[in-house]
């Protein structure tokens, strides 16, 4: 029997990104009650950022929106007009948690900055998650993805040494804000337990970055050393890398003397253990061009699936390099029932990503993702104790 | 252990995890003030003795190891890896053999005082140990355990290797990183690692919430390639809904331009920028001094913006070739253009804004020195984040827990150094 952990949790999400929207993904599938919050009429910038079907753009069928707000509810708040920001005021006095990723000063433009917010509700926790954090030079500066890959160092190190720098997969750095904003939004929630006062967190997407890739700043704090690029060749050891193969590529990560036994005697080379050339882990990147020479040809007549079958069995890690749409269909996702099927009246029915964790006690919800105003009359009547003629008032006046 | 009025004072985590990606949650956790303590075998860390040995002479004869001090292993290299410190900062340290029974009796000791125990080993190994989560419940029915294997406990490829070197590929992230013309690429940072981190921490203090409530402890399973994927939706979901798999794009963005990196003055130097709308667009035009070309009318729309971006990206290089990195993007974003220098790790380790923030902790280490590290990226406005104390040596910690917190006697921790169920320092086997 399993039970909502964040039963009773009333939260308000108010952003423009992907951080703010992950996050209150995650709080409302352990239960809490997530109302975001959209401008009235274009709605979440989510709902226009696509994938589509067929490519067309639709705000009710962006994959995007879909997935990343699954369980919550929506309403449509114009914050620009009086009206608009006082129905929020009233909003903020329910709530138990406020969840933002507007820039710092969009929060005190509207009147809506922590301490204004702390006065109208002591208990509530206020998670604020931005490019660059609340304070320092660059906290009006903007982020995007690409922005956060390169000035935290990750993107200084990805690519081809003679190229221009890669930046990373996807809006990671925005998830990361999300990520980094569940565990402080519950951390928060936690101690006011005890002291029964609601708190700033503060998240610094640059920050949650920044720690990311520890072995770079490592390598530079203790030895000196600044790390440049170096394609796909591990430094520390080889070979850890992306060979080609017959229908695709393979990630090989054969970095113990063990496993590298072990992969020569499978790909029927075992003198290369011998060679000069290749005994130390700095001899073997050294001389990757040669090496990789040697053993590519066996990969290269092989495919993902029986390259990742074989060295499995001879203990070689060497998985296939997959693009995520890819998993759908593999046994191996079925089987643990990875993916869920969720079904919404515009958009029909996908597969999302299910839980990226699974607690015995409590369960992960998924739930669909909100029309856009679709909670107004539950909200702004059933919450806010507002009158049916007033709502269609509102509506009118382009409040929601 | 604690210091007063953390978020997590008096908890107690026993973590058994090697590695990134576990140690890098119960340090979260340990820099949100819970008592961590890191359990090692004592058949030490970082390899073998002859590993050792090997990179001692290699050392003697002229070889930098950048992971070390000044590149020096030293004569007690497991106290001097770097990675090994920042990763296990602000935890106690003790070792163990949960080999033998002895061992197992000394954790199930520590389980009976402690909250939770995580672990990111493959699926078997707790399970041999006879310390599974069935097991650890009797001792402890309120205890919270958490696993981290790679693929999960279930499924085909439960026992399969699984490193964040193989599984950044497997959960997808390689396939959309690349140039245009390239294959595809890793991302330098074992990715997979630090996503199950932050959500192994995250859901430790969701089950740490639970218990304060219901008085329950539970089990979590965190499959690593399954956190990971959750972070790859949008691809996926364009997957399923139209059979496309989008190919490498580079620096560019799927609706944004100009987005890319731009090469600037000096050796190796560049600036990436991102322009969404229009009126940053003519931001950015004034800021590079509105050259003729900025007029004119494909540029002045996005989606003329996106269908000429070869030709854009070229003219925009043209600028910032002469600017210096940081100079140009300071320019940009003073226009509230997106616009961030591509920073290598000395840059990062300047960085004002973040020296301002006081991101970096600094801490001393009885054997690696003094040095800065990356903070918690999680602020809280009432309460202290954040500890500075350094990783343990190996097995520093043996007393105060076995004796102090478990009240072992000076014999009974005399006999399990004899049986070699602890150590002072590594065995050689």
């Amino acid at each position: 029997m399993t039970q909502r952990a964040l039963e009773g949790i009333s939260v308000l999400e108010l952003g423009e990104g992907i951080s703010a929207s992950y996050c209150g993904k995650m709080l409302a599938a352990f239960g809490a009650e997530v109302i975001k919050v959209e401008e009235p009429g274009s709605g979440d910038p989510a709902r226009r950022s696509g994938p589509f079907p067929k490519g067309q753009p639709h705000p009710e069928k962006s994959g995007a929106f879909l997935y990343l707000n699954t369980a919550k509810k929506g309403i449509t708040l114009n914050l620009k007009t009086t009206t608009g920001l006082g129905l929020f005021r009233e909003l903020v006095k329910t709530a138990e948690v406020l969840l933002e990723d507007f820039p710092p000063g969009a929060m005190v433009r509207l009147g809506l900055d922590f301490a204004t917010v702390q006065n109208l509700n002591p208990r509530l926790v206020v998670t604020s998650i931005t490019g660059f954090g609340q304070s320092g030079p660059y906290r009006d500066y903007r982020m995007e993805s690409i922005v956060g890959y390169a000035l935290t160092g990750h993107q200084y190190i990805n690519g081809e040494p003679d190229r221009e720098p890669l930046q990373g997969p996807g809006p990671q750095p925005e998830y990361q804000g999300g990520l980094h904003a569940f565990f402080g939004t519950l951390a928060a929630l936690y101690v006011r337990e005890e002291t029964g006062r609601g708190q700033q967190v503060d998240v610094s997407i640059m920050e949650c970055l920044v720690g990311q890739h520890q072995f770079t700043i490592i390598r530079y704090t203790y030895g000196g050393e600044v790390k440049t690029r170096t394609g796909n060749r591990y430094e520390s050891t080889y070979p850890v890398t992306i060979y080609p193969c017959k229908d695709g590529h393979v990630a090989l990560s054969a970095s113990s003397p063990a496993q590298q036994e072990l992969l020569y005697a499978l790909v029927g080379k075992p003198e290369i253990a011998e060679d000069p050339r290749f005994i130390s882990p700095l001899d073997r990147i050294a001389n990757a061009e040669a090496y990789d020479a040697l053993l590519m040809p066996w990969f290269k007549e092989r495919t993902r699936e029986e390259l990742f079958h074989t060295c499995e069995q001879w203990r070689v890690p060497c998985t296939p390099v997959t693009h995520p749409g890819e998993l759908l269909e593999d046994p191996h996702f079925r089987e643990r029932r990875f993916f869920v099927e969720v079904e919404h009246p515009e958009a029909g029915t996908l597969p999302y990503p299910g839980a990226p964790f699974r607690m015995s006690e409590n369960a992960w919800q998924t739930g669909r993702a909100p029309l856009l105003g679709e909670h107004n009359e539950e909200v702004f009547c059933g919450r806010l104790g507002y009158s049916r003629e007033e709502l269609c008032r509102l509506r009118q006046g382009g409040m929601i | 252990m604690s210091t007063a009025g953390m978020v997590l004072d008096g908890v107690r985590i026993l973590d058994l995890s090697r590695v990134w990606a576990g140690p890098l949650a119960a340090r979260m956790l340990a820099d949100l003030g819970a008592e961590v303590i890191l359990i090692e075998p004592p058949v030490g860390r970082a390899g073998g003795h002859e590993a050792l040995e090997r990179m001692r002479q290699m050392h003697q004869a002229g070889r930098h190891f950048p992971y070390y001090p000044d590149g020096d292993p030293g004569d007690q290299p497991w106290n001097r890896m770097g990675m090994y410190n920042d990763f296990n900062r602000d935890k106690l340290g003790i070792t163990l053999d949960l080999r033998y029974p002895q061992g197992q009796d000394v954790f199930r000791r520590l389980v009976r005082i402690s909250d939770v125990v995580l672990e990111n080993f493959t699926p078997r190994v707790m399970v041999n140990f006879g310390l599974d989560y069935a097991a650890l419940r009797e001792v402890n029915p309120a205890i919270i355990m958490i696993s981290m294997p790679g693929y999960g406990n279930s499924g085909p490829y439960r026992d399969y290797p699984a490193y964040g070197t193989t599984l950044e590929q497997h959960a997808g992230f390689s396939s959309i990183m690349g140039y245009p013309d390239s294959g595809p690429y890793r991302t330098q940072s074992t990715y997979t690692d630090p996503v199950a981190s932050v959500n192994a921490a995250g859901a430790v203090m969701l089950a740490l919430w639970h218990r304060r409530r219901t008085g329950r402890g539970q089990y979590i399973e965190l499959a690593q390639i399954e956190a990971s994927v959750c972070l790859l939706a949008e691809p996926l979901l364009d997957f399923a809904m139209n059979g496309r798999e989008p190919g490498r794009n580079g620096n560019r963005h799927h609706w944004m331009a100009p987005h890319g990196c731009y090469r600037c003055r000096g050796d190796d130097a560049w600036v990436s920028v991102a322009v969404a709308t229009d009126a940053e667009w003519r931001a950015f035009c004034s800021t590079i001094g509105s050259p003729p070309w900025t007029e004119e009318e494909r540029f002045a729309g996005q989606s003329g913006r996106w269908q000429h971006q070869d030709e854009l990206d070229k003219l925009i290089s043209a600028w910032t070739v002469e600017q210096d990195h940081y100079r140009a993007m300071h320019r940009l974003q003073e226009a509230g253009v997106a616009a961030g220098a591509v920073l290598n790790a000395r840059e990062v380790m300047k960085e004002p804004h973040l020296r301002e923030r006081s991101h970096f902790a600094h801490v001393t280490h009885p054997q690696a020195g003094t040095h800065e590290y990356p903070g918690l990226p999680v602020r809280l406005s009432d309460t202290p984040t954040g500890r500075t104390l350094p990783a343990p040596c190996i097995g520093e910690h043996n007393r105060y827990v076995l004796g102090e917190l478990l009240g072992m006697s000076e014999q009974e921790i005399a006999r399990l150094l004899e049986e070699r169920v602890i150590s002072d320092g590594p065995i050689v086997e």
